[in-house]
């Protein structure tokens, strides 16, 4: 096996390390890794950046107050909730500190607040605060009735879940490194000095060391080096996003109190502008099941209804679902194998948004360990990267004027954003990237106003044909 | 920072219309406020025969139509500020306005929202599966045809049978996509039977009734999709057509009164809202009628806004009116005294097929009104009913029921 993988890629360049996953872990690990003296290749088998796992989820930038204290997932949720704060404003990512509230509806839930007041200091975070019924009212006045008592965690942030791959992604290219897109790993073949990874498409990538950030398929990324530690049990969570005209009806993030017999859902509001309700919370052996349940959308509404009963009189704008990486263990599954010359970032669930910095910093830790050789670029070869701020609580270039009229009218999405989106870098291939990178089409007319005119758009920048847009086969 | 006597926020038929005749009606200085590149609205892309009828007295396609608007309002002098957004309400009857230069108010002394209707998308209707590409409305449907007269896939499943469903088989045919099937939850369609024969004879479209799209299929591109019945149909396209939402965004962000049930602005005979200054037209205020009932509105509003601005006198909350069950909704809504709105009627909705009825018009326990005849009412279908009771209506006596009553007269 070695010495048929060194034989046949004489021809294929040799590159330091192969990032298999181009989701918001494995591109915030291209990213870091592009800030050295190393040579990198992103690969994934969707045709964009953060098109699996990562691109539903719930969109919350976490203190880790709830994290196990000592687990892994703690310290690196932790640490990357600090990193990830600092980076999102630099680069144009939104964020925005609404802070949450755990909410009590009865006396068992009440008395559970306490343990999270300890658990949070544990994790380092110290500055909850248990307040009466009354004060949740008085903060929060449209949740239903029956509050008994709620606890503040004033450092929960929102934050732009799909502008934060892009970034990352970005930032590694105008670094330096690769990007392979389509290019789902077939083989992986590990020699004395290379690796060979095989893909689907027919390429070939020969490499020194491998990281698989590889979510939902991490587990067989893991099977191809010869490794069993776990096994990928994909969770999925569905979500239902509310009219913007809705966002009024909150402050803050509403969270459930974990018992021992039930998690509840969340009420958050979105950096876009709306408010989202969800994620359920269902094992399942299909990791293609990215699909919405009516069980699991009336489950949501029903809670909803609970926690702010005039939610439910707002249309719903989207529904959403996505998979979480969830795997046997509770932990994340990070290891490394310095004789493989491989390190895995598996089970990383709902919270891997908030990690993903911090993830990566743990990645190069651990190549370092498998013997890596890691040297930092000077700061003035660094190439930074700033994306427009799409969020509502910055100001959006509909409103400072200068690039075109406004073509997406229920998110407000200028003709010149579009355009941006579908031409340079790691451009927008199909109407989801566009969605994701400039929220057009993602409004409360799903498309009725505007779709034919941003197929315009989008096949005029790029050349290709409307038919193509329109994903018409 | 601008000012003028009247903005009209919407150049669709209704704004266009409003702004034509408040033209006619002297050196009034009015505006219109459109978004989108061009004026004319949601005809502007109904390639088919239908528009015109009562408004200009001609049989017209919509893009025709639009057109006839349009040249209309240039000659008429109206100030069409196109590509132009309507954002918030600095003021009572200020609006402040997004174009390709950024942001501005234009000051005024009136307003009148024709903001217009859309479709409930797929995902406010809540229907189960992933999300693959090949999911329309009507809407969007008829833009991708007649703007880029391409194909938008091969096959196609329409959700709902009422009038504009009819519109969106015929919009599918003449782009050459086969329509696997109509599905409504109704026993029977909601259009006039000669449309229904014409698709009958000449699409032969299978009408799916009972049922409803409970899950749609398909990763990259729509496969199949499950009925409630639990029938599966292979296609690569689904058309949402029908169950309207009001564009209510300014009407809601300016605190105007919506009602419950078609989530419109609710207004009274003068196209009144209950904002002083300002007035609402359209499919706003009737989700959804045909586009020269809209545009016949925009001319009514007129002499109400002239009225305005002339004297400053707005009317009291006046009494509501309601439809009791299966009525679903009333509009105007609001009986002021001495108003009679245009045409001497009101247009209602039924949420169920029901036959034999007279309509009943009660304040309190006085009937004001009873239908001389039992008629039958078809859901999604426009219902026109006498006004002629809210001469009859007591100013203190509260709130008017509207019933269907199955006691002969």
């Amino acid at each position: 096996m070695a010495d048929a993988a060194e034989s046949t890629a004489d021809d294929v360049e040799l590159i330091d390390v192969a990032v298999i996953g181009a989701g918001v872990v494995g591109a915030a690990v291209a990213r870091l890794l592009a800030h050295h003296r190393v040579t990198v290749m992103l690969v994934d088998a969707n045709s964009d950046v953060g098109a699996g796992t990562s691109k539903a989820n719930t969109a919350i930038l976490h203190t880790g107050f709830d994290a196990t204290p000592g687990s892994i997932e703690s310290r690196l949720v932790a640490r990357g909730y600090a990193l990830l704060r600092e980076y999102a404003p630099e680069v144009g990512i939104a964020v925005e500190e609404v802070g949450a509230m755990l909410v009590a509806w009865d006396d068992e839930q009440a008395a559970n607040l306490p343990a999270l007041v300890a658990k949070a200091e544990a994790n380092g975070y110290h500055d909850t605060s248990i307040i009466d019924a009354a004060a949740v009212y008085s903060l929060e006045p449209h949740l239903g009735p029956g509050v008994t008592a709620g606890m503040l965690v004033p450092g929960e942030h929102i934050i732009d879940p799909w502008s934060t791959p892009l970034a990352f992604a970005r930032e590694s290219i105008a670094n330096g490194a690769g990007w392979r897109p389509l290019h789902r790993v077939a083989t992986i073949a590990v020699g004395n000095d290379t690796t060979l990874v095989t893909t689907t498409s027919g390429a070939t990538v020969r490499c020194r060391f491998v990281v698989n950030a590889a979510g939902l398929f991490s587990d067989a990324i893991n099977t191809m080096v010869g490794l069993n530690t776990f096994t990928i049990r994909p969770r999925r969570g569905e979500l239902i996003v509310f009219d913007k005209l809705s966002r009024p009806l909150l402050r803050r993030t509403i969270l459930p109190v974990p018992t021992a017999h039930t998690k509840g859902v969340l009420v958050a509001p979105t950096v876009f502008g709306n408010i989202m309700l969800g994620p359920t919370a269902e094992d399942l052996d299909d990791r293609s099941a990215t699909g919405s349940s009516r069980r699991g959308m009336d489950d949501l509404l029903a809670k909803g209804r609970k926690i702010v009963p005039s939610l439910l009189d707002e249309e719903v704008t989207a529904v959403y679902a996505g998979l979480r990486a969830a795997t046997e263990h509770s932990d994340y599954q990070i290891e490394h194998h310095p004789d493989l010359r491989y390190v895995c970032l598996g089970g990383i669930r709902s919270t891997g948004l908030t990690a993903s910095m911090a993830l990566a910093e743990e990645a190069l830790d651990r190549l370092r360990n498998c013997g890596l050789e890691l040297i930092r670029k000077d700061s003035d070869e660094l190439v930074g990267v700033h994306a427009s701020n799409l969020g509502e609580a910055s100001t959006r270039l509909y409103q400072t004027g200068g690039c075109g009229p406004i073509v997406c009218h229920c998110e407000r999405v200028t003709r010149d954003e579009i355009t941006a989106a579908c031409t340079g870098d790691l451009r927008a291939v199909d109407l989801d990237g566009l969605r994701r990178r400039t929220r057009a089409l993602t409004g409360r007319c799903q498309g009725f106003w505007c779709t034919a005119e941003v197929c315009s758009l989008a096949a005029t920048s790029d050349g290709r044909a409307v038919t193509e847009w329109l994903g018409v086969r | 920072m601008s000012g003028v006597d009247v903005i009209v926020v919407g150049g669709g038929p209704s704004g266009l219309s409003a702004a034509i005749e408040l033209r006619r009606r002297g050196a009034i200085n009015v505006i219109v406020l459109e978004r989108e590149a061009e004026a004319g609205g949601a005809p502007r892309h109904t390639d088919h025969l239908g528009f015109g009828i009562r408004d200009m007295h001609r049989l017209l396609s919509g893009p025709r139509y639009a057109r006839e608007l349009r040249e209309r309002a240039e000659h008429a002098g109206v100030d069409i500020r196109l590509a132009t957004t309507a954002v918030d309400w600095p003021a009572p009857t200020s609006i402040q306005v997004a174009d390709s230069r950024g942001l501005s108010v234009i000051e005024a002394s009136a307003v009148v929202l024709a903001t217009g209707v859309r479709e409930r998308p797929r995902s406010a209707r809540m229907i189960a599966g992933d999300r693959p590409a090949g999911v329309l409305t009507t809407g969007s449907l008829q833009q991708i045809v007649h703007v880029h007269r391409t194909k938008p896939g091969t096959n196609a499943v329409i959700v709902g049978a009422e009038h504009v469903s009819f519109s969106a088989i015929m919009t599918l045919r003449d782009a050459g996509v086969k329509v696997a099937a109509m599905v409504t939850p109704f026993t029977h369609h909601q259009t006039y039977s000669p449309l229904r024969l014409a698709t009958a004879t000449r699409h032969r479209v299978p009408v799916v009734t009972g049922a409803n799209v409970a899950e749609i299929h398909g990763h990259g591109r729509v496969e199949a999709v499950t009925l409630t019945t639990g029938r599966r149909i292979d296609c690569d396209t689904v058309v949402f057509t029908g169950d309207w939402i009001p564009d209510h965004e300014l009407a809601r962000r300016g605190a105007i009164s919506i009602d419950e049930i078609h989530r419109g602005a609710v207004i009274d005979g003068s196209l009144r809202t209950d904002r002083p200054g300002v007035f609402a037209i359209g499919n706003l205020t009737h989700p959804a009628e045909t586009a020269d009932v809209c545009a016949l509105d925009g001319r009514h509003v007129a002499k109400p806004v002239a009225e305005w601005l002339d004297d400053g006198v707005w009317p009291g909350a006046g009494c509501r009116v309601t439809g009791a069950s299966p009525i679903l909704w009333i509009s105007p809504a609001v009986v002021h005294p001495d108003v009679v709105p245009r045409g001497g009627h009101v247009f209602m909705r039924v949420s169920a097929f029901v036959e034999r009825r007279s309509v009943v018009v009660t304040q309190a326990d006085r009937v004001l009104w009873h239908s001389n005849i039992v008629n039958s009412f078809v859901p999604n279908r426009s219902i026109h009913i006498s006004a002629e009771w809210m001469k009859r209506v007591d100013p203190d006596g509260g709130e008017i029921t509207v019933a269907l009553s199955t006691v002969p007269v």
